[in-house]
C-alpha cells in the first residue's frame, strides 16, 4: 500500500492499516539512524517549520533532528502562545509563515483543534505536534513503535495508562492508536482527572492504579502537569504519588516482563519512583530514540515519499 | 389607508382562530376579520396558500446598538427580524454603554422608531453596569420603555442581590430575566461537558452550572412572589425545575432557543465556532427534554438569543471564540420543524412565538384581535430554502445552520399594516 496523507492531525481518523504502514516505514528509518552517517537526501530542498506555541524540548528537537536527517531545511519558531495577548491571530501568524513557502509546518499549540484550524486555512502540510488536550499523534505512534519493538506485537496486549487523563492529548491519541491495533487499553486516575465518556473512546476506566495495571503488558505513566491544572484537582503531589505513583511494589502487579513507559519529562518521586524510572523494565529512552524514526516516517510520508528502497 | 389580506389561513392562537379569513387593516390596525371581505378601495395582498399569523416576537435578541455596531445595529437587526417574520424584539442591555440609564433606553427606542423595521422593546439592566453590585433604576427605565430586566450574558452571582432584584422589579410589575449560570461551575469551560468534549479535548461545562442557578432563582421567585423568567433553558434539569415550580404555583416562565431544540453538541465537532454559544449545545437527552417542555407548556416562549459576532471573533481557536449565534432569520423554519415532527401543533408553535412572549413582557402585541396593531407575518410553511450566510440580513453571519436546508419562511411581513419585508 501507499499512504501519503496531506496532514497528520490525529490518530482518530486513521485505519489500522495506515498506522501499521507508518510503523513499518519508521522501521526503515530506524535502520538509517543506526548507521554511522545518519543522513539521507530524501527531503533535500524541502523546508520544514517547527512552529511551537508551547515550550517543548523533546518533541521539537525530535522533529528537528528527523527533518535534518532527511536533509530538509528546518527552522524553529517559538511563538507566543496567546494570540490574544500578542494581538495577531493564529491565521495571520500562519499566513505570514506560509508566505515564506514552507513545505510542512509542524505545530504545537495550547488550543485543542488549532492544527485542524491551520490545515483548513493553509496550502502546506500540517503535522500536529500536540494541540491542547486533543491529540499528539507522533507520540502515540512512537509509543506503539516502542511496544512493538519490545513485545513483537500490539494485538492482544493489555496497556494501562495512569495519570491526568483529562488534560492529556497523549492519552487520547494512544487510546485510538492502541485499540485500532488490537490492544486492550485501561485508564486510571483520580476522579478529578477522568473526563466523562472515556469508555466511548474504547477503553476501560479504573479509579485505582492497582486494578488497572494488574497483569498488564505495558504500564504507561503520565506526567502530572502542574501548569495545566486548577487548584482543586489533587490536594498534594505527595498524596498523588501515594495513590497513583508507580513504585517497585505496585509494579509487581503487572506481568513480570511488563514494560514501563512515560512520554516525559518525568517527575521523579511523583508518578514514577526513581527505582522504577531507572529500573530494568523502563523503556523511556527507547521511546525518545524511536521518536526520531517515527517522525522521519511522518515527514517522509507527508512529503510524498513512497518506497523506501530509494533511500 | 386600507389594506386587505385576502384568502389566507389565519392562525391567531390568542383568539383560538385557525380558519380561512380575510383581514381588513385600516390605519395600521386590524379592523375586521371575516370570510370574503369586500375589498372596496383597499390595497389587496393575496395570501392564498399562506399562513397569516401575528407578527412573531423574539423576546431575546442582542442588537449590539449602541457601541458594538460592527456586529449589528438597530437597522440591520430589525431588518433581519422582518426577514424572519419577526415584528417585535426585546433587546438585551449588554451594549456599550449598557442599558442601565434612561438615555440609552430612549436612544434605542427612538432609533428603532425612526429607522427600524420592527418594534424594539428594550430590556434594562438588573444591576448598574452589569456589575452585580447596585440595582439599576428599574422604575425610571420602565418609564422610558424597558419591559423587563436582565444582566443577560452574565448571571447575578449574589443570591441576596437576585432576591432584591426580584422584589424591586415586582414593585413595577416587570419580570426579571435570569441568565442562569454558576460561573464557578463553568470554570473556564467552552462547550457542553460530555463524551464530545472529552474527545475534542475541550473543557466542558456541566449541566449543573445551569441547573444550580435555575433552582436558586426559582426558589427566590417562590420566596418573593415575583415574576421570574428563565432565559434560554438548555438542560433536562432546568426544564424539570421549571415544570415542578409551575406545578407549585411559582410565578416562573421560561424560553428556549431553536438551536437548543435542534442541535446537540455533536455540532461542535470539527471545532465549529458557529456552534459555540452560552448556554452550550447539550446532549440528545437535553434536546428531547426541551422539546417535551415546549410540547407540555413548561416552556412559554421560543426566543433566539440572536447574538451577532464579527467574522474575526469567530475565526479563531475554539476556546477563545466568542459565544453566540444569529437566529432571527431561522427561528420560524426551525420552530415549524417541530410541527412537522409532531412535537407541537401549528397553533402551539405560533403561540410560542407570539401571544405567549407578549404576555411575559406585558406588551400589546402578538394577536390579530380587532383593534390590535396590524403586525402580521405571511408565512409559506412549505417553501424550501438553504441558509446562505452571505444572504442573511444581519450584519453578522455567525449562523449555526450554514448550508442547511430549511422549510418555511415569511413571504411578507407587515408592521402596523405597512410592508417591511417581501421575499424576492
Amino acid at each position: 500500500m501507499s499512504f501519503n496523507p496531506r496532514h497528520i492531525l490525529g490518530i482518530k481518523d486513521m485505519t489500522a492499516e495506515q498506522l501499521t504502514f507508518i510503523l513499518d516505514t519508521a522501521e526503515s528509518f530506524k535502520e538509517i539512524n543506526s548507521r554511522e552517517i545518519k543522513k539521507v537526501p530524501t527531503l533535500r530542498g524541502k523546508t520544514i517549520i517547527n512552529l511551537f506555541f508551547e515550550a517543548s524540548t523533546r518533541t521539537r528537537t525530535s522533529f528537528e533532528i528527523a527533518g535534518k536527517r532527511l536533509s530538509a531545511d528546518t527552522v524553529n519558531i517559538a511563538a507566543s502562545s496567546s494570540s490574544v495577548v500578542k494581538g495577531e491571530t493564529l491565521e495571520d501568524t500562519a499566513r505570514n509563515i506560509e508566505a515564506m513557502l514552507p513545505d510542512i509546518i509542524v505545530m504545537r499549540h495550547n488550543a485543542s483543534g488549532a492544527c485542524q484550524y491551520l490545515a483548513e486555512r493553509l496550502n502546506c502540510s500540517v503535522i500536529n505536534a500536540g494541540d491542547g488536550m486533543h491529540e499528539h499523534p507522533s507520540q502515540a505512534l512512537l509509543d506503539a513503535f516502542t511496544i512493538r519493538q519490545h513485545k513483537g506485537r500490539i494485538e492482544g496486549l493489555t496497556v494501562a495508562i495512569v495519570g491526568d487523563i483529562t488534560h492529556s492529548r497523549v492519552v487520547r491519541s494512544n487510546i485510538y492508536c492502541l485499540t485500532k491495533l488490537g490492544a486492550k487499553v485501561r485508564i486510571a486516575g483520580p476522579g478529578t482527572m477522568l473526563p466523562p465518556g472515556l469508555e466511548r473512546l474504547g477503553c476501560e476506566v479504573y479509579n485505582n492504579l492497582e486494578d488497572a495495571i494488574r497483569d498488564a503488558d505495558c504500564v504507561m505513566m503520565l506526567r502530572i502537569q502542574r501548569e495545566r491544572q486548577g487548584a482543586s484537582l489533587i490536594p498534594s503531589v505527595s498524596e498523588y504519588a501515594r495513590f497513583f505513583g508507580l513504585n517497585e511494589t505496585k509494579l509487581k502487579l503487572a506481568k513480570p516482563d511488563a514494560i514501563v513507559m512515560h512520554p516525559g519529562p518525568i517527575n521523579r518521586g511523583v508518578e514514577l519512583a526513581s527505582a522504577v524510572a531507572d529500573g530494568q523494565q523502563n523503556v523511556i529512552l527507547d521511546q525518545v530514540e524511536n521518536g526520531v524514526s517515527v517522525r522521519m516516517a511522518l515527514l517522509y510520508l507527508v512529503a510524498g515519499g513512497e518506497k523506501l528502497q530509494a533511500v | 389607508m386600507k389594506v386587505l389580506v385576502k384568502s389566507g389561513r389565519v392562525i391567531d392562537p390568542a383568539n383560538k382562530i385557525d380558519e380561512k379569513l380575510d383581514i381588513l387593516i385600516v390605519d395600521g390596525k386590524i379592523a375586521e376579520l371575516a370570510p370574503n371581505i369586500d375589498a372596496g378601495d383597499a390595497e389587496v395582498i393575496n395570501a392564498a396558500g399562506l399562513l397569516v399569523t401575528p407578527g412573531l416576537i423574539d423576546m431575546h435578541v442582542h442588537l449590539r446598538d449602541p457601541g458594538l455596531e460592527y456586529k449589528e445595529d438597530i437597522i440591520s437587526g430589525t431588518r433581519a427580524a422582518a426577514a424572519g417574520g419577526v415584528t417585535s424584539v426585546a433587546c438585551m442591555p449588554n451594549t456599550s454603554p449598557v442599558n442601565d440609564n434612561l438615555a440609552v433606553t430612549k436612544y434605542i427606542i427612538s432609533k428603532a422608531q425612526e429607522q427600524g423595521t420592527a418594534n424594539v422593546y428594550p430590556i434594562g439592566c438588573i444591576t448598574k453596569g452589569l456589575k452585580g453590585e447596585i440595582l439599576a433604576e428599574m422604575g425610571t427605565l420602565q418609564t422610558g420603555g424597558c419591559v423587563g430586566f436582565s444582566d443577560d450574558g452574565l448571571p447575578v452571582k449574589d443570591g441576596e442581590m437576585m432576591r432584591r432584584a426580584l422584589e424591586y422589579a415586582n414593585t413595577f410589575g416587570a419580570p426579571i430575566i435570569s441568565h442562569a449560570e454558576d460561573i464557578s461551575l463553568v470554570a473556564g469551560g467552552c462547550m457542553n461537558e460530555g463524551p464530545v468534549s472529552t474527545e475534542l479535548g475541550l473543557k466542558g461545562i456541566p449541566w449543573v452550572a445551569e441547573d444550580a442557578t435555575t433552582a436558586r432563582d426559582i426558589m427566590l421567585a417562590e420566596l418573593t412572589g415575583a415574576h421570574l423568567h428563565v432565559a434560554h433553558v438548555s438542560t433536562k434539569g432546568s426544564v424539570e425545575l421549571v415544570r415542578q415550580a409551575k406545578a407549585r404555583g411559582v410565578r416562573v416562565t421560561c424560553e428556549a432557543a431553536p438551536h437548543h431544540f435542534i442541535l446537540t453538541d455533536d455540532a461542535v465537532r470539527g471545532y465549529n465556532t458557529n456552534a459555540k454559544m452560552n448556554p452550550p449545545l447539550r446532549s440528545q437527552a437535553d434536546v428531547d427534554a426541551v422539546r417535551a417542555g415546549l410540547a407540555d407548556g413548561t416552556i412559554d416562549a421560543i426566543a433566539t438569543d440572536h447574538a451577532p459576532h464579527h467574522h474575526d471573533e469567530k475565526n479563531v481557536e475554539f476556546a477563545i471564540a466568542m459565544n453566540g449565534v444569529v437566529g432571527l432569520e431561522t427561528m420560524l423554519p426551525l420552530t415549524l420543524k417541530l410541527v412537522g415532527e409532531k412535537v407541537l401543533s401549528l397553533s402551539q408553535a405560533i403561540a410560542l412565538m407570539t401571544c405567549q412572549p407578549a404576555a411575559i413582557l406585558g406588551i400589546d402585541r402578538g394577536t390579530l384581535s380587532v383593534g390590535a396593531v396590524a403586525d402580521i407575518a405571511l408565512v409559506n410553511p412549505n417553501k424550501e430554502w438553504t441558509v446562505e450566510p452571505a444572504k442573511l440580513h444581519s450584519k453578522s453571519k455567525n449562523t449555526a445552520f450554514a448550508g442547511q436546508q430549511m422549510k418555511g419562511c415569511a413571504m411578507k411581513t407587515l408592521l402596523a399594516g405597512k410592508e417591511v419585508y417581501t421575499r424576492s
